[in-house]
């Protein structure tokens, strides 16, 4: 099972935060913080996988980070998950993200935040896999995104793009 | 009131923030607005300003006040309306609030509306955060939507009900007639969702796994047309054929095969398929094998396909990315106690690991190295592992420490090479090693009898170059206060006997009590080495009386005591040592603490019977030394002052 998945920048400055377990909201930044704090400290050409801090269960749960450019993703999973399986959902996950937003980068993640749960809704649903093919995700994403528009138009609401 | 801004001012806003504080005020400042917002009950623009406080709740600040916002966008019509509100309510919501119950209804309905992605939004949210109440209320329809053949919602489904059994394990049993076709599925995403599930089921309850034990034959099929077919762009990753799925089916075979020899049977042939057809050059190939290596070592494979995946996770280690050795020597770590000899032979690719750069990989290659040391290999491996105790990260020192010494009690081919290898630990590594060591180690010296002279000579040696590291000089002075009589003499057979008088030796000691680098334990280890001296060597020795530590100078005053008054009874108080006996668990041995009242419960032929009638008795009570008097000779019971010793 997936625990959390995080985005965040090279300073450490959240970008998508989505847990699967529940965390009050002190601990939830607690987590991000010691997140941020054992991801950023590692080499460039180490491994990608780490114990989990502390506050997120432990030694019991693993940490699974890929760092493009400026942001970190990390996939707080436990050992149900194969590792290298999530390593490539990662990657799955951010070629979506390419997709949709025509190369993206991090100011996309900054300003469409919603959007991006959005996608992740659409890839991983309670902690677990859901879909993976990249194809099968953007049709369904579109397909939400035409009917959000379709409804500005029809109840003549003011813009609501966020 | 104008109207709230958008998402995108507000983000412009934040970003232009300096510092916390502003940053900390603007958001303030906007949170009022959105509050008066919400009592204004404005349904226009309720969608916008939820969305403004889930952005600012990412970044750390309350936005419980907009939980029940989130409930009023989700019983909207608008499906702009309704994904903000359950996005909204996986975030802020979660079965802790009461607020959360409220849902239910609007899930209900979302479950049977006729637009898919409704129902989609609603299963998604009853999947990540639904409560056992909710879970029980709504399963009924999870389960309705499970037998659709609309596969966007029937994989969704899938997954909801996997969160269902979570919560509430015993619905399980309502889910079991829908299984029934979900593999015979085309559509992958509905497969690995369904996969998911009955792994989950599986896992859970073992009625459940045998009655899915006959699915064997088809999941193999399944897996057999994955590789078989051509490319199919659909599901092509790097050149494979839908890698999750085929992983997420591996890993139901485990399960199933775990401990049935007929459904191992019938894997073993497509698990040798997928061992030697897979690609190895991308991640994704290397995922497949691994999960495949992973369930050849559980299930009931034959001997020569276990072979094959010890091979393989040997193949593993040679390669250059680093995940993938550092996957392969955690399976290894599992292996290693069931196929011991197979693992072995991959063992100096493994020891190399020991020197790798980074740090996880050096910690699993150390702790299987210490699981593949055995009587043959224990000299080469040891040399290995002490030259990593000296280079490696402090982190490490410890554990590897305890380590060595377990597999040197273990496997030590002669009593000289494990002095040598405890003093090449307490030199190199002597402030890491753990506390209760020094105990073991004393124990272990005292029982290599002819050993004696040769330790204590290079104990002492280590002695006069470093009295930084505690647990060495605890050692070193402990064996110097028993046998520093055979260092006076130069009785050493193994190697060139040191010349070294009486007063060069109490010099170092003394020494010892006074440096600042002397911990109090330490102290009192040396302490007590003076003492001991006292009755080994001829000359006199003063005793330190005043000291800030209460134990040191209750010590001393007490030694000096001895000197004084009971001068008669010291060398029969300080009689060197017997042979202590190891107990079953190599801890320190268990102490019989007895007074001269009763008898010890154990009859040791070793010692000397105590008195039953004493005729005159003392009882000189020093950290629970008893001395007995047997008809006006003196000695002690032995296993107490084993105590005095240990309760330093």
């Amino acid at each position: 099972m997936i625990k959390a998945i995080l985005i965040f920048n090279n300073h450490g400055k959240p970008r998508l935060s989505k847990f699967y377990e529940h965390y009050n909201e002190d601990t939830e930044q607690q987590i991000i913080r010691e997140t941020f704090h054992l991801v950023s400290k590692r080499d460039e050409n180490v491994c990608n996988f780490l114990e989990g801090g502390m506050l997120i269960g432990g030694s019991e749960n693993r940490l699974i980070y890929r760092h493009y450019a400026t942001l970190y993703f990390v996939f707080c999973v436990d050992s149900s998950e194969s590792e290298l399986g999530i390593l490539d959902l990662i990657q799955v996950f951010v070629e979506t993200l390419d997709k949709c937003f025509e190369n993206v980068c991090e100011l996309d993640l900054i300003f469409h935040v919603d959007k991006v749960h959005n996608i992740l809704a659409e890839m991983v649903m309670g902690g677990m896999v859901l879909e993976t093919n990249m194809n099968e995700i953007i049709i369904q994403v579109d397909a939400q995104n035409k009917m959000e528009k379709s409804e500005t138009f029809i109840f003549q609401s003011p813009r609501q793009d966020r | 009131m104008p109207a709230p801004i958008r998402l995108r001012e507000l983000i412009r806003t934040i970003r232009t923030a300096r510092t916390q504080a502003e940053e900390r005020e603007m958001i303030q400042k906007e949170c009022a607005a959105i509050r008066s917002s919400f009592r204004e009950e404005d349904n226009t623009y309720r969608c916008r300003n939820v969305a403004k406080l889930l952005y600012m709740h990412m970044l750390g600040y309350p936005a419980h006040f907009g939980q029940l916002e989130c409930l009023k966008l989700i019983a909207s019509q608008k499906f702009t309306d309704k994904r903000i509100g359950y996005l909204g309510a996986m975030l802020l919501l979660d079965e802790r609030q009461d607020v959360h119950l409220l849902m239910t209804n609007c899930i209900k309905n979302d479950l049977n509306h006729s637009t898919q992605y409704v129902q989609g939004l609603a299963l998604c949210t009853l999947g990540c955060m639904g409560s056992s109440e909710m879970c029980r209320d709504l399963a009924g329809e999870v389960e309705k939507l499970l037998k659709t053949s609309n596969s966007y919602l029937r994989k969704k489904a899938a997954l909801c009900a996997v969160h269902v059994i979570r919560k509430v394990p015993e619905l399980m049993e309502m889910f079991l007639p829908a299984t029934k076709n979900l593999l015979s599925e085309k559509n992958h995403g509905v497969l690995h969702t369904s996969v998911v599930l009955l792994t989950e089921m599986c896992e859970r309850s073992p009625d459940m796994l045998l009655h899915f034990r006959k699915l064997v034959p088809q999941l193999v099929r399944i897996l057999k047309n994955l590789i078989m077919s051509g490319y199919s762009p659909e599901h092509d990753v790097s050149g494979i054929s839908d890698p999750f799925l085929q992983v997420r089916i591996l890993r139901l075979l485990r399960i199933l095969g775990r401990s049935d020899d007929d459904s191992s049977e019938a894997m073993n042939d497509i698990l040798a398929q997928v061992a030697t057809n897979t690609e190895t050059s991308k991640n994704v190939g290397n995922a497949i094998l691994y999960e495949t290596v992973l369930t050849i070592m559980d299930i009931k494979s034959e001997s020569g396909l276990r072979v094959l995946a010890i091979n393989i996770l040997g193949r593993f280690l040679l390669n250059n990315d680093k995940n993938i050795r550092y996957v392969a020597l955690t399976s290894l770590l599992k292996t290693v106690q069931t196929d011991h000899n197979a693992v072995q032979r991959h063992r100096s690719t493994i020891v190399d690991c020991l020197k790798d750069l980074d740090v996880s990989i050096k910690r699993r290659a150390m702790e299987l190295s210490f699981a593949l040391v055995n009587g043959n290999n224990i000299r080469g491996m040891m040399k290995e592992l002490l030259y990593f105790l000296d280079s490696c990260d402090p982190e490490f020192k410890a554990d590897c420490a305890s380590g060595v010494f377990l597999a040197a009690e273990k496997y030590a081919p002669s009593k000289r090479w494990h002095i040598d290898t405890i003093m090449r630990v307490l030199t190199t590594a002597g402030s890491y090693v753990r506390d209760d060591s020094v105990p073991n180690l004393i124990q272990l010296i005292t029982n290599s009898v002819e050993m004696h002279a040769y330790t204590v000579q290079r104990l002492y040696k280590a002695l006069l170059d470093d009295i930084s590291q505690q647990p060495l000089v605890q050692v070193s002075s402990w064996c110097i206060g028993e046998y520093g009589d055979l260092l006076v003499s130069g009785q050493c057979e193994e190697e060139e006997p040191i010349q070294v008088t009486e007063d060069e030796v109490l010099d170092v000691l003394e020494g010892l009590l006074v440096s600042n680098l002397s911990t109090p334990v330490t102290r009192g280890y040396s302490l007590t080495a003076i003492m001991k001296l006292s009755t080994r060597f001829s000359s006199v020795v003063s005793i330190y009386g005043s000291s800030i530590d209460v134990e040191l100078q209750q010590r001393a005053v007490e030694y000096n005591a001895l000197f004084k008054k009971y001068d008669h009874m010291r060398p029969a108080l300080l009689e060197r040592m017997p042979i202590m006996e190891k107990t079953a668990s190599n801890g320190p041995t268990e102490i019989v603490q007895t007074n001269g009242e009763t008898e010890p419960s154990v009859p040791d032929t070793k010692h000397p019977p105590l008195v039953t009638q004493p005729a005159n008795q003392v009882t000189a009570r020093s950290h629970d030394i008893s001395v007995f008097t047997i008809d006006g000779s003196f000695f002690v019971t032995d296993d107490v002052l084993l105590n005095q010793w240990f309760n330093i």
